[in-house]
């Protein structure tokens, strides 16, 4: 799932200043699972927007509405009818729902209200981890299922380092050695000669921005 | 203990009780014949573990001077935890007024166990005497104004399992108890 934090009031505040009517748009996928920009933290932030105005002596209307995803077309669609009537639509999806949201509705002001973070996964309530750099070249069968382009903060594939401190990296004391965590691991399933495995360098072109894909189901259909 | 009321000022604070705990000593509170303050007003909910931050702004939005929640004594929640995250939910909540220049004394959580009448009249007139050293809520005389809403969305066009209208999704579909017997492939003559 995607992390994402809310930008502090400040920032939004400066964003939206002099503008009279907004609407806050909540995305209900990603971002509502890591309690940032779902219905909830929609109803918060434009609550402390209203009631910010207020006390500040300049009254705005602060709208609210929370769409399924805001990264496919069609749930965008029920937005049609609304948008027209803001100065700005102020999105709280990650950077993909913004930038969606900003294409859709090309004559319109759109702005981010998260920081997107990280592809990452729950560890406990309120807590998210990086899991994934989105590398497009998965070697999670080599590593023991921990990807060491991502826990590693060096993306070394051929690990660990010299400077693995009794299971913690030398970069920040903090954080666990990946290599020292894939060792265990392999140790566990009885895999440690996959440790002997010399990976090539990187390849680091399936990374090159912006990525696109289409899926083989649809390639045939896009050639026609 | 009634407290002295500033001219022209009826403070408005919102109690929400848990019913366990909070509302039954609130019940307490009465059959001893104890006397809080009547600016209290109370809102029995099933666990402070389903208060959230919205629901305490918007009581703030709406007007009320001051919020506080009231759960079970720390360890003693029906739910085992709900009183801690109610706890956590008013942290919340105060951070999110202080951003916006609210005073986040207007709201607090207090444990109040069930057999603790004196401490609910007791937690009362405190909230309430706050409230009348911090002042009415700014926000109480604008919030006639309207200042925008949640707009009605439509139902989803695209949800992610749609309803089927004939037949059932496989997995609720309602499985016998027989075993299946498989199809006997006719021998070829």
């Amino acid at each position: 799932m995607i992390v994402a934090e809310r930008k502090s009031l400040e920032r939004i505040e400066a964003m939206i200043e002099g503008m009279q009517k907004v609407l806050v748009v909540g995305c209900g996928t990603c971002v509502a699972v890591c309690l940032t920009g779902g219905e909830k933290e929609v109803e918060l932030l434009a609550a402390q927007l209203r009631m910010k105005g207020k006390l500040e002596g300049h009254p705005r209307t602060i709208d609210e509405i929370t769409v399924t995803r805001q990264c496919d077309r069609e749930y965008l669609e029920q937005l049609i009818k609304h948008v027209a009537e803001y100065d700005a639509l102020l999105s709280m999806a990650c950077g993909a729902g913004v930038q969606f949201l900003a294409e859709y509705f090309g004559d319109q002001i759109v702005l981010p209200a998260v920081n997107t973070l990280f592809i990452g996964a729950a560890e406990g309530a309120g807590v998210w981890t990086q899991k994934c750099a989105a590398c497009a070249d998965c070697l999670l069968d080599q590593t023991g299922g921990i990807c060491p382009m991502t826990i590693c903060t060096k993306n070394l594939l051929n690990g660990p380092c010299g400077g693995t401190q009794h299971g913690k990296c030398e970069v920040d004391g903090d954080k666990d050695c990946a290599w020292t965590l894939i060792y265990r691991k392999l140790e566990k399933i009885g895999a440690l000669d996959r440790m002997r495995i010399i990976q090539p360098p990187k390849n680091y072109r399936p990374m090159t921005k912006p990525g696109r894909y289409v899926h083989e189901a649809y390639q045939a259909a896009k050639k026609e | 203990m009634r407290q002295e009321k500033t001219a022209g000022f009826e403070p408005v604070v919102v109690a929400y009780c848990c019913t366990y705990c909070a509302y039954t000593a609130g019940d307490l509170a009465g059959s001893m014949r104890l006397e809080y303050a009547p600016e209290v007003r109370v809102v029995k909910i099933p666990c402070t573990g389903k208060v959230d931050a919205a629901l305490l702004l918007r009581a703030l939005e709406d007007g009320a001077d001051a919020v506080y929640v009231a759960g079970c004594a720390a360890g003693d929640c029906h739910f085992r935890e709900g009183n801690l995250r109610g706890k956590e939910a008013v942290a919340y909540a105060k951070k999110l007024i202080a951003e916006i220049g609210l005073d986040p004394e207007r709201l607090e959580f207090f444990h109040i166990p069930a057999s603790a009448g004196p401490l609910f009249a007791e937690r009362a007139n405190e909230m309430t005497a706050r409230v009348l050293r911090l002042g009415p809520n700014p926000l109480r005389q604008t919030r006639s104004q309207p200042a925008g809403r949640k707009l009605v969305r439509e139902p989803d066009p695209h949800p992610p399992l749609p309803q089927t209208k004939s037949g059932c999704l496989i997995r609720e579909a309602k499985r016998g108890t027989e075993p299946v017997e498989p199809i006997k492939k006719e021998a070829k003559q």
